[in-house]
């Protein structure tokens, strides 16, 4: 194993460094100290850089003299070090086979500040000895053990979400939202929460590499002085700049001022995952580029032509929370907003519809088109079957909601759709009421047109020096650009990646890039909201950021991105309410730069519908290929991040492969069916057939999955799989959809041929039975239902009196934590779940134990389809292979299943060793040291919501994930049983708090992680016993019901019924 | 001299065959028995045999190391089936544990003659099962070396186990047994290993069998004191035979998952337990008295009373089973139903269709007395019953976690290599006992056999 | 036919039956009495230091209070090992060129920490917060003894679970009034019990239940 206590050394050894460039936020107190080091740090930023070798060199010197594991001392010896090969392909998760039982949970408090303990201990398990290594000089701010919090920026593509990032003595360990932040409102999504993870992935590029040879940083400046020189001398001629989208206006500034530098060069921004649709349609709406924001929360009526709104696209998490503000329901007398979804597959925001359609791509145009007609703009369009009656029933719904409705279009739509929707939210007048436009917040480049034109350049062999800032086009540019050769005539390329990827491979030069939590930098929300991006830590190995990069060619090589970010700010300041220096704290503290929100502009509609040219709709006979991102690696990027690979896909709950999605009538003519392996079964392991999938003069071999309410005919290549080169945890997973995708059809592609193979593939399958057997277990009703009979929920409800136990009831004098889960407005979006792996130390177990079942997430989503027992083949076996009519389009639930935390808790009644108790406060305490491992308690739990470490889960090797451990859980190792504890680390430490004031808990003052990152607002937790609070309010609702009620376990997770607000004249339709 | 044989005129000896074949001595008993241990050369049968078990006690030993190095993982169990072979074998083998005692303890008591050659090597067997049940719940735990949680002792921790579990009462309830049986088996043993010790040749015989035999002198004295304390024991041991099992199965009772949560199981269980006790018992006896020439001592009459225990046992079990089911519709409960459905139906049906097969529909069999006197079919129909509850054991244990209340996570199970190199294993620790026992102890009761003689005289003389 | 064994085996017979008993619950009770010796908890071990900082010294003759280098001990879980810095305020000073100072003076200079050995170890799935205790009037001598006669710092208590839960299981005969919790020489009155009642009336100092909830220590 190879020791990286030297590259972390520069973090722990001088804190002080990294604290220069951090401010608390006001709640972790104290914004006089970070003035204090705010002073210090703008004159003294300049030398940081140069410190920091010093330093390095100082901390190797000493490491040379201590006893202990040491690989290397230098660059060049790191060089030709094997150890550091194997560190590049480091094993992740690693399943080490010694059986070790000393949780050593806090190695790094006891290390804190000091990298030399580490170098000897790295190696050895837990010492007889421990060592107490303390500051030199303790960083002011900084007290041990208390966690301090800063504000700051996730740049995504186009997209930005405002974080607030939770860090131990130096160590970033969990991310939060920003409630000041537009895009997060308090809240995060899945990506956002495993970024995490990114930061101390071991697999990270950690050097300067030319040719595969570890460079230092100072010889690229010298090379990328030469290379500069040359590109001068042609004016830039021959320079070319491939980026993905940014919306950091320092780097658009940096990139601009090197245009002017080399007025030859090109910039080229591609992002695989991003559609032209929004931009083409807006020039074709309004002649010109626009963004468009949308105000969900004041539309009652919202249409969305195949887009994913509330889980994906910029400002997604914002919306998610305005739209299910709109669906709180305290009583049956309050309203609901209505969405309809038509789309080819079903998306979270499609599954969370109160109406949902399934059409093929190619039709949303047809069917956007008649809507429109029905509202009178364009000659309108014929629609047939089911999507005929639909147009003129939401057409009426939309009028009668004029100002107050709203019309998506999808991402991945071609312009007219975008066109149409801009028309007919202007026929609608809703502009300026529930959406408003604003210039383009991330340039507005031609994505396919930018690599197109990069291509040809490049093959004109027109291009000598490419400068590729992140990105991976080798992996994904379009098929038939054929990438790589058109890379092998550039003479010079470098790249700037995380990880030395299949781009990189390519290039001669290669610079590892800096993640977010470790540069300066800043990026704009989706509504224009700036943000300053300040890490939380010093980057943990040789890496830098574009910024650095693009300062390497200008005429300030060598300026910390630092700099860049405050010169350009001081510049912008000028137009601010506030001076960067008067404001400058306050943005850091706070996340955002008041004044910064993109004002709206008004885009006059200059479109006329029926110029649009007759819609290409597929033949309907024919299979209609569509691309999509992965709802959790995305375009690839995430491929190496265990937290998402393991993460159940929200609709397909599959995890670790991605598979071609078919339809349930595909499947059975084409007679797919699955077969549930006995290992794991419904709950892990399912086969699947493989399939040859021909598609534009190209092949490539896919499992497929049947997938209850996908268009027919339309198959599902999900985008992010198939890595080459990705690290250990993301490399040849699943199959690499982006060979069989070309430039004409970037989202929709007909004329391919889907053919088996005859072979068979597994899948892990977190869970295949989606029939709920008719139990009580989520309890749903329409709204009209809801008012008829606002106690649907206990209908069936068979709950004992609570007398009914041979146990006395406990008493619970002072707090009863309970958590409410509100189904209706819950949309499966899986944020809770990573949120919740973050914060406990939950270990990755890999895809061969979760085909075993034995995944470890401590909240799970359950989804469930309704409404299908009452098909005309009888009840379903819930099995999705069986094909059934009622699987076209089920009504679709989702479910999150923490512990229950039950007053009569079957668990704690069979422990053996009284390993899992009840807490005077409720919770069933679960004592990792005591447990024994007998699984008694799981096979006795109704809920199955207890994970047990069948084997040794839990990383004890890897060094960079010592460092990402949340120090307030213990990290539990192999034979031990865990659960969901209502975050009871976080309730002791508010407790504590409380009562050193001598006061009791404020109601909302405990926030567990599944509660904060929600977007939807959809988990509330609080002490049940305090009337006013506001989760004794929901559980004093008719909807709240707890599942399975009559085994009287009494949970303390109770959940408000699923209500939707489907349209009555379509309901009987 | 020679042995004159007594007339058999009357007439309940000949409607029943002897629980001792004719034309024995004190003498040739003892010879006949001892010589199994003192004289006989080791066959090439047992050679053979013993080294074949031995081997497959070595692979026991390698699986569970392998277990403590890497984990429970290696073994087929996950969430929701907490409980795979491990648990299956352990209830089995206490099953398998119950012939013994009851044979010696319970027929002792209720005078039953015929117990007299088969109790000894049925206690044996009784051991060895408890022993290698009671090696399950150790191994199946997440860690081992913590398992010592499980006892009440005063802690630095200053807490102690939760008695409400049923794994606690297990502890208790099992080891008692265990203890109880091995001095029940010990006592009885003594007045046989004073044979032993008095007709060995070789010293180092006469030293251990000396020092075992605790200075047994045939005294009067002695002699009182035996019978008094073998019919405390006796006395102890019965309610223990009733005991273990209804503990073992309050495992299951008094959880709450369908397919557990039954109150028919105690009796069920225990019924169940003599079952594939005297099953095991025939399986080993079978063997045995044609290997060493026993059938003058091993007569039909035993093999027909035992077949007919099972018959009776097997009864009792069928009317558990069907008691599962009509409770399930009678009580409506939509959970036991749906367990009830899954038993005919679900992905684990075969298995059912299989063990009613080997539990219900092979053993009437028994009704007719042509299969009771023929000794390959009750071998064979042992073999069958043994699997059969074993299978019961599986359709309890795993089947009902597949499928319990939330259809969410559901799941299946199929074990490894692991699971199936552990029980045989066992298995194969099981048989090599009884292998060094048949070899170092005398297999039946001298002493006692030697009281059937007397009395088979007496009834001579009448 | 000769005997066997020697008249004697009876008596050793005998014997051994017994001693059998005997041993086993003697090697039961040792395990008992091992596992609550010194040997096992570290008590009244002190270690080797590289400083020999004396508590004795500081605190006993110098009157230095807990808080001067222990700051964080009323605000956090952990008291806090004084940074290098806080030995300098003073020794750069005083005893500015003793010898046995030189470890200190180094770290200073060459901005590396000096390595202390831990010796209140308590198990690492314990969560123990120093303030709670401080701020409900629990002393620090009440755990780590009268530190202020301590040349070398060693461990006064078993710091074992079941020491921890005889003061859960009854706070009373420990919580002193809160202006006390630094003072070393404070000694528990002879009406403890009911002083120590209105304490924890006083201080709002949870029940035994919550006090004794598994959770309260273990997460």
């Amino acid at each position: 194993m190879l020791d990286l206590s030297s590259l972390t050394d520069d973090m722990n050894d001088q804190p002080n460094e990294n604290k220069l460039r951090i401010l608390p936020v006001s709640q972790a107190g104290d914004a006089a100290q970070g003035h204090d080091h705010h002073e210090h740090d703008d004159h003294e930023e300049a030398q940081v850089e140069r410190e920091h070798r010093l330093d390095l060199a100082a901390v190797r010197e000493k490491l040379r003299e201590k006893s202990g594991k040491q690989y290397w001392r230098t660059l060049e010896e790191l060089a030709d070090d094997p150890h550091f090969e194997d560190l590049l392909h480091r094993e992740f998760p690693r399943h080490a086979s010694e059986w070790d039982d000393a949780v050593d949970r806090r190695d790094f408090l006891k290390l804190m500040g000091a990298s030399l303990a580490l170098a000897g201990m790295a190696g050895c398990g837990r010492p007889d000895i421990d060592h107490i290594v303390p500051y030199v000089k303790q960083p002011d701010g900084l007290i041990l053990g208390r966690p301090n919090f800063y504000a700051t920026a996730m740049p995504f593509g186009a997209a930005t979400v405002g974080v607030l990032v939770e860090s131990h003595e130096g160590r970033p360990t969990k991310i939060e939202g920003n409630p000041d932040h537009p895009s997060s409102l308090g809240a995060t999504s899945a990506l956002v929460q495993a970024s995490i993870l990114n930061l101390y992935d071991p697999d990270r590029s950690q050097t300067v590499q030319q040719a595969g040879e570890i460079r230092s940083w100072s010889a690229f400046l010298d090379a990328a002085h030469d290379l500069a020189t040359n590109v001068k001398a042609t004016n830039g001629a021959g320079f070319g700049i491939l980026s993905g989208a940014t919306t950091s206006p320092t780097l658009t500034a940096q990139i601009q001022n090197l245009l002017k530098l080399y007025p030859e060069a090109k910039w080229y921004q591609w992002e695989p995952a991003a559609g032209d649709g929004a931009r083409e349609g807006a020039m074709l709406a309004f002649g010109r580029n626009v963004n468009t924001v949308y105000e969900v929360s004041k539309a009652n009526v919202i249409v969305s032509l195949d887009s994913d709104f509330l889980a994906s696209g910029p400002g997604h998490i914002a919306y998610a929370k305005q739209f299910s503000r709109r669906r709180r329901l305290n009583g049956p007398s309050d309203t609901m907003n209505r969405l309809y979804v038509v789309e080819p597959t079903p998306s979270v925001t499609g599954s969370s519809a109160d109406h949902r359609l399934p059409l093929r791509s190619s039709d949303v145009e047809l069917f956007a088109r008649a809507l429109a007609g029905k509202l009178g703009i364009g000659s309108g369009a014929t629609l047939s079957g089911e999507a005929a009656n639909w147009v003129d029933i939401v057409a009426k719904d939309l009028q009668n909601e004029r100002g107050a409705s709203l019309v998506v279009a999808g991402e991945y739509q071609p312009a007219a759709v975008h066109a149409l929707a801009h028309a007919i939210n202007a026929a609608l007048g809703n502009v300026g009421k529930t959406l408003y436009y604003t210039e383009p917040i991330a340039g507005d480049a031609g994505n396919l047109d930018a690599i197109r034109n990069l291509c040809v350049e490049m093959d004109h062999g027109k291009v000598d020096l490419l400068l590729i800032l992140g990105g991976n086009p080798v992996y994904n540019a379009p098929h038939d650009f054929d990438f790589v050769n058109k890379l092998k005539r550039v003479s010079t390329a470098i790249h700037l990646s995380p990880y030395f990827d299949e781009t990189s491979a390519y290039c001669q030069w290669h610079v590892a890039e800096s993640h977010f939590l470790e540069t300066w930098s800043d990026a704009r929300a989706h509504d224009g909201t700036a943000s300053i991006v300040q890490p939380l830590i010093s980057p943990l190995y040789y890496t830098r950021s574009a910024h650095d990069l693009i300062a390497a060619f200008s005429d300030k090589p060598g300026m910390p991105a630092y700099d860049a970010v405050r010169a350009y700010w001081t510049d912008a300041s000028s137009h601010l309410p506030s001076s960067i220096d008067v404001g400058w704290r306050k943005w850091l503290n706070d996340g955002v730069i008041p004044g910064t929100k993109a004002a709206p502009i008004n885009a006059e509609l200059k479109f006329n519908a029926s110029s649009l040219p007759a819609v290409q709709s597929a033949p309907a006979d024919q299979i209609e290929f569509i691309f999509r991102p992965d709802p959790n690696v995305y375009d690839g990027r995430f491929a190496n991040n265990g937290w998402l690979q393991e993460l159940p896909r929200p609709v397909t709950k599959l995890t670790w492969d991605n598979a071609a999605l078919i339809s349930p009538k595909l499947a059975q003519q084409r007679d797919f069916a699955h077969k549930v392996q006995s290992r794991g079964g419904e709950h892990g392991q399912v086969r699947v057939p493989l399939v040859d999938i021909e598609l534009n003069q190209s092949k490539v071999t896919a499992a497929v999955w049947t997938l209850p309410g996908q268009a027919e005919n339309t198959v599902v290549l999900p985008l992010g799989y198939g890595r080459m080169r990705a690290g250990y945890t993301g490399t040849d997973k699943g199959f690499n959809a982006y060979v069989v995708r070309t430039s004409n059809a970037l989202w929709a592609a007909t004329g391919g041929k889907m053919t088996a193979t005859g072979d068979s593939y597994p899948l892990a399958c977190t869970q295949y039975h989606f029939n709920m057997e008719g139990r009580q277990i989520l309890s749903n009703a329409t709204l009209s239902e809801y008012q008829k009979n606002p106690n649907f929920a206990h209908e069936h409800d068979e709950t004992p009196p609570k007398e009914d136990s041979l146990y006395k009831a406990f008493a619970y004098p002072g707090y009863a934590w309970g958590m409410a889960i509100d189904l209706t407005k819950c949309n499966g979006c899986n944020a809770c779940v990573v949120a919740c792996q973050s914060e406990n130390n939950i270990p990755v177990v890999g895809k061969d134990q979760v085909m075993r079942g034995r995944e470890m997430h401590w909240i799970r989503i359950d989804r469930y389809y309704t409404h299908t027992e009452s098909a005309t083949s009888g009840k379903t076996t819930g099995d999705p292979s069986e094909y059934n009519p009622t699987l076209d389009n089920p009504p679709t639930f989702f479910q999150p299943v923490p512990c229950q935390q039950c007053e009569n808790a079957p668990c704690e009644q069979v422990c053996p060793v009284g390993a899992t108790v009840h807490s005077a406060e409720g919770l069933n305490d679960m004592v990792y040291n005591r447990c024994i491992g007998t699984r008694y308690c799981s096979n006795n739990c109704p809920y199955k919501v207890r994970r047990f470490n069948f084997l040794r889960f839990q990383d004890w090797d890897t060094p960079q994930l010592k460092l990402m451990r949340n120090p307030e859980v213990t990290v539990r190792s192999r034979g031990v049983m865990e659960k969901c504890t209502y975050c009871v680390q976080r309730i002791n430490n508010v407790r504590i708090d409380a009562e050193k004031q001598n006061r009791t808990i404020r109601d909302g003052e405990i926030v567990t992680a599944c509660e904060s990152a929600c977007p939807s607002e959809a988990i509330v937790f609080g002490n049940a016993n305090d009337p006013n609070s506001q989760v004794a309010k929901l559980k004093a609702q008719q909807r709240n019901y707890s599942i399975l009620g009559e085994l009287n376990s009494r949970p303390r997770t109770t959940y408000l019924a699923a209500v939707r607000n489907p349209n009555p004249e379509l309901e009987k339709a | 001299m020679s042995v004159t044989q007594p007339p058999l005129n009357s007439p309940d000896i000949r409607r029943l065959d002897p629980v001792l074949e004719p034309g024995h001595t004190y003498a040739s008993v003892t010879d006949k028995i001892a010589a199994v241990v003192l004289t006989r050369p080791l066959g090439i049968g047992w050679l053979a045999g013993f080294t074949l078990t031995f081997t497959i006690v070595m692979v026991l030993f390698i699986s569970i190391a392998w277990l403590v190095i890497k984990g429970v993982g290696i073994w087929g169990i996950n969430i929701p089936i907490g409980w795979g072979f491990a648990i299956v074998n352990f209830v089995w083998w206490i099953g398998i544990g119950h012939a013994g005692t009851l044979i010696s303890a319970i027929l002792f008591l209720l005078n039953q003659k015929w117990r007299t050659s088969i109790n000894r090597f049925a206690e044996a067997m009784t051991l060895f099962a408890v022993a290698c049940a009671g090696l399950f719940p150790l191994i199946h735990t997440g860690r081992p070396w913590m398992a010592y949680y499980m006892f009440p002792y005063p802690s630095t921790m200053g807490i102690w186990p939760q008695f409400r579990s049923p794994l606690i009462w297990d502890v208790f309830a099992v080891s008692t047994y265990g203890t109880v049986s091995l001095l029940f088996w010990f006592v009885g043993l003594l007045p046989d290993l004073a044979t032993l010790r008095d007709r060995a040749k070789s010293r180092y015989q006469q030293v251990i069998y000396g020092i075992l035999s605790m200075g047994w002198r045939n005294s009067a004295r002695h002699w009182h004191r035996y019978q008094s304390a073998y019919l405390l024991l006796a006395g102890l041991a019965t309610p223990l035979v009733l005991s273990v099992h209804t503990v073992v199965s309050f495992d299951f009772a008094v959880a709450i998952v369908p397919g557990w949560h039954t109150t028919i199981f105690p009796p069920y269980f225990v019924a169940g337990a003599i079952y594939s006790g005297f099953a095991m018992v025939l399986t080993l006896a079978i063997p045995l008295r044609k290997a060493y020439g026993l059938e003058d001592f091993i007569t039909m009459r035993h093999l027909d009373n035992m077949a007919k225990v099972m018959l009776a046992t097997g009864l009792i079990v069928a009317y558990g089973y069907f008691i599962e089911f009509f409770m399930a519709f009678y009580s409506g409960n939509k959970f036991d139903v749906f367990l009830a459905e899954q038993r005919l139906h679900g992905p684990y049906s075969h298995f059912y269709y299989a063990l009613i097969l080997c539990n219900i529909l092979t053993p009437q069999l028994l009704w007719f007395e042509k299969v009771r006197r023929n000794v390959l079919a009750l071998f064979l129909m042992s073999l069958v019953i043994n699997t059969g509850m074993w299978l019961e054991r599986f359709v309890i244990v795993v089947i009902s976690l597949t499928r319990d209340f939330m259809p969410s996570a559901w799941g299946r199970y199929s074990p490894t290599f692991w699971d199936y190199s552990t029980f045989i294993g066992t298995l194969g620790l099981f048989v090599m006992l009884i292998f060094l026992f048949v070899r170092g102890l005398p297999a039946i009761a001298i002493a006692e056999m030697r009281e059937l003689v007397h009395e088979s005289h007496e009834k001579g003389q009448k | 036919m000769a005997q066997i064994f020697h008249r004697s085996a009876n008596l050793i017979a005998r014997f051994s039956v017994l001693a059998l008993v005997v041993l086993a619950n003697l090697a039961l009770a040792g395990v008992l009495v091992v596992a609550r010796s010194p040997y096992i908890t570290n008590e009244r071990v002190s270690r080797v230091q590289p400083v020999q900082f004396s508590h004795k010294h500081h605190v006993g003759d110098d009157g230095i209070d807990c808080r001067y280098c222990h700051n964080s001990v009323e605000t956090s879980a952990y008291a806090g090992i004084p940074p290098t810095k806080t030995c300098m305020n003073c020794h750069s000073v005083l005893f500015n060129n003793a010898p046995y100072l030189e470890p200190v003076r180094e770290s200073y200079r060459s901005d590396q920490s000096i390595e202390w050995v831990k010796v209140h170890r308590l198990a690492d799935y314990v969560y123990f917060n120093h303030s709670i205790h401080i701020n409900k009037g629990i002393g620090c001598s009440t755990c780590h003894g009268s530190v202020d006669e301590m040349p070398l710092i060693f461990q006064a208590s078993p710091l074992n679970m079941q020491w921890c839960l005889d003061c859960h299981r009854d706070p009373a005969k420990n919580v002193r009034p809160k202006d006390q919790v630094f003072n070393m020489e404070w000694k528990a009155p002879a009406n403890q019990e009911e002083i120590g009642k209105k304490l924890v009336a006083e201080y709002k100092i949870r029940t035994v239940n919550e006090l004794t909830s598994c959770s309260t220590c273990h997460r």
